[in-house]
């Protein structure tokens, strides 16, 4: 009896909780991946996808469905394990971190105390899929975007690194239910207009940390205007070059993972996550997972109309704007937001 | 048992990848197989509670230095079936620098005991792991008790950082180097010069 019900019925709770979140994930990013091709085509005014089902909904679908069909081809001087290995870490890891993310108030599959760490520790590695797939790929093209790759998420990650520092300082935990939590009280309640919660949350306190952060999630998933690694005009399509069918398709699917889970992050750290943006009555009926979908759902138009406005940046220049800039901008904030803290009394 | 299973299962896999690390005939197999030893022994980190070092090995082991490492070892161009052929040669030499460094290894171990001051301050501020988490309880230890120690330690890093920089770098003459506030600060006026052309004639 404890058997079952101490050891296999968690286990089978948790896996029927984590494959729903990665239905409903992979649903969400199927529909974020036309949403980011519609508003691009909408800034060049195209009509973008629009022939496979009404509005082209289902457009997503066809493409995984064309993926899926074709032939994987091996090219025949790769390291052939690597090769393979190399879209399968991306896809896991970027599915991984999810684990973590808290989707309204208690819904978290595990709920651990160092949740930040985890997603920062998931997102350093994601790099590896980037660099072995280029490596093994045995080509110039992917290995020169392995480098790239590498040298650009290793630099923002230290920028990503501070910045989410001065949330924690602002939180006091490591928990990413208790630093939305946090985010309860703040500076609409001390003007004394509590309703106004908006105003609570740590994207006005913290607003340059905000805007470091979105630039460096940008750069992080190697989103135009820092799309170095598989810049076009220079490297064909960098690391995923010799990549056909299944596998290119999870490189992809890894990469808008990815750029989901960056805007969760946004939405959970800056935004006050599942809460109601003004606290009185129409807005507080809408359930938490709504408000944190439509959070996210922002951060991702501002990531799209990045890609659709913004120029590419050159690659000495990407390095300038994330050592000489940003490096040197979230440490001074730090080391502001650690005296203010200690100064007022504010730390938690 | 969960927890044993797991045990053996992280201790195995950072074991026979270690071995892997000095036993492949690829540089690039063998970073790849230290970083599956690195995220392995991070697995042990976490059975062992202490969850806040485990994800810190992942973020600074795995995503910043192994990154450099392979970084390093893909532009190699190190043929080392070519490196391995002395290796019957060095062999007996390498066998006894290993003997001498084991002997004295153990010779250390034997002769280890506690100065009886450090084991008085070792066995005192132990705080209850249910009260405190483990970032925390780091936190105060070097945070706020050792830290002058901690200062001290990162400014022998930025020494070691600011000699390395110093040798390595060179100002050439002929490079042409950016300066983006000039760039920045540059205005039509002082961009463009407009000249106007008569027709049939040149400047």
């Amino acid at each position: 009896m404890s058997f079952w019900s101490d050891i296999v019925w968690p286990v089978v709770v948790i896996a029927a909780q984590s494959v729903l979140l990665l239905v409903l994930l992979l649903v969400i990013v199927a529909f974020i991946l036309l949403a980011d091709r519609k508003i691009w085509a909408a800034v060049q005014i195209r009509r973008g996808p629009n022939v496979v089902g009404p509005f082209g909904l289902f457009q997503s679908f066809a493409d995984l469905l064309k993926f899926v069909l074709k032939e994987p081809v091996i090219p025949s001087g790769s390291a052939k394990g690597l090769f393979l290995l190399a879209p399968l870490v991306t896809t896991t890891l970027a599915l991984l971190a999810w684990v973590v993310v808290p989707v309204a108030d208690g819904w978290v599959i595990a709920d651990i105390n160092v949740g930040v760490l985890f997603i920062l520790a998931i997102s350093s590695l994601s790099v590896y899929g980037a660099i072995m797939g280029g490596w093994a790929s045995n080509s110039k093209y992917p290995f020169l975007s392995a480098l790239r790759c590498a040298a650009q998420m290793v630099s923002y990650e230290v920028s990503i690194g501070l910045v989410i520092i001065t949330v924690l300082l602002c939180a006091g935990s490591l928990n990413i239910s208790a630093i939305v939590r946090s985010q309860e009280t703040g500076l609409a309640t001390m003007i004394g207009l509590p309703w106004l919660s908006f105003l609570n949350w740590y994207w006005l306190p913290l607003l340059p940390m905000f805007v470091v952060f979105f630039v460096s999630a940008l750069a992080e998933t190697n989103r135009p205007p820092f799309d170095l690694a598989e810049a076009e005009s220079e490297l064909v399509a960098g690391y995923m070059v010799e990549y056909g069918s299944t596998p290119y398709m999870m490189f992809m699917l890894g990469e808008y993972v990815a750029i989901c889970t960056m805007c969760a992050m946004m939405a959970l750290l800056f935004m006050g996550g599942w809460m109601p943006p003004i606290d009185v009555a129409p807005f507080t009926w809408v359930p938490g997972i709504v408000w944190f979908l439509a959070k996210a759902v922002l951060m991702f138009f501002f990531i799209a109309m990045a890609k659709a406005m913004v120029p590419r940046y050159r690659y000495d220049q990407l390095m300038r704007l994330g050592w000489k800039v940003f490096l040197p901008l979230s440490l001074v904030y730090v080391v502001l937001v650690a005296g203010v803290l200690q100064l007022t009394g504010w730390a938690a | 048992m969960i927890q044993a299973l797991f045990f053996y299962l992280f201790a195995a896999v950072t074991i026979a990848s270690a071995v892997m690390v000095i036993s492949s005939r690829n540089p690039v197999h063998s970073v790849l197989f230290l970083i599956l030893a690195f995220v392995n022994a991070a697995g042990l980190f976490m059975l062992a509670g202490a969850e806040f070092l485990a994800l810190l090995l992942i973020v600074v082991y795995v995503g910043a230095v192994a990154v450099l490492f392979l970084f390093v070892v893909m532009m190699l161009d190190v043929d080392f079936v070519e490196l391995r052929q002395g290796f019957m040669q060095y062999l007996p030499i390498g066998v006894l620098v290993g003997l001498i460094f084991l002997a004295e290894l153990l010779m250390v171990a034997g002769a280890w005991v506690f100065a009886p001051e450090a084991t008085a301050t070792a066995t005192a501020p132990i705080p209850d792991p249910a009260q405190v988490s483990n970032t925390l309880a780091l936190g105060q230890l070097l945070y706020t008790r050792y830290v002058y120690f901690f200062q001290v330690a990162g400014f022998v890093l930025l020494v070691a950082m600011i000699g390395a920089i110093t040798l390595t770098l060179r100002h050439r003459a002929y490079v042409r180097r950016q300066n983006i506030s000039v760039q920045v600060a540059r205005t039509r006026a002082t961009a463009i010069e407009v000249k106007h052309v008569e027709p049939g004639r040149g400047l």
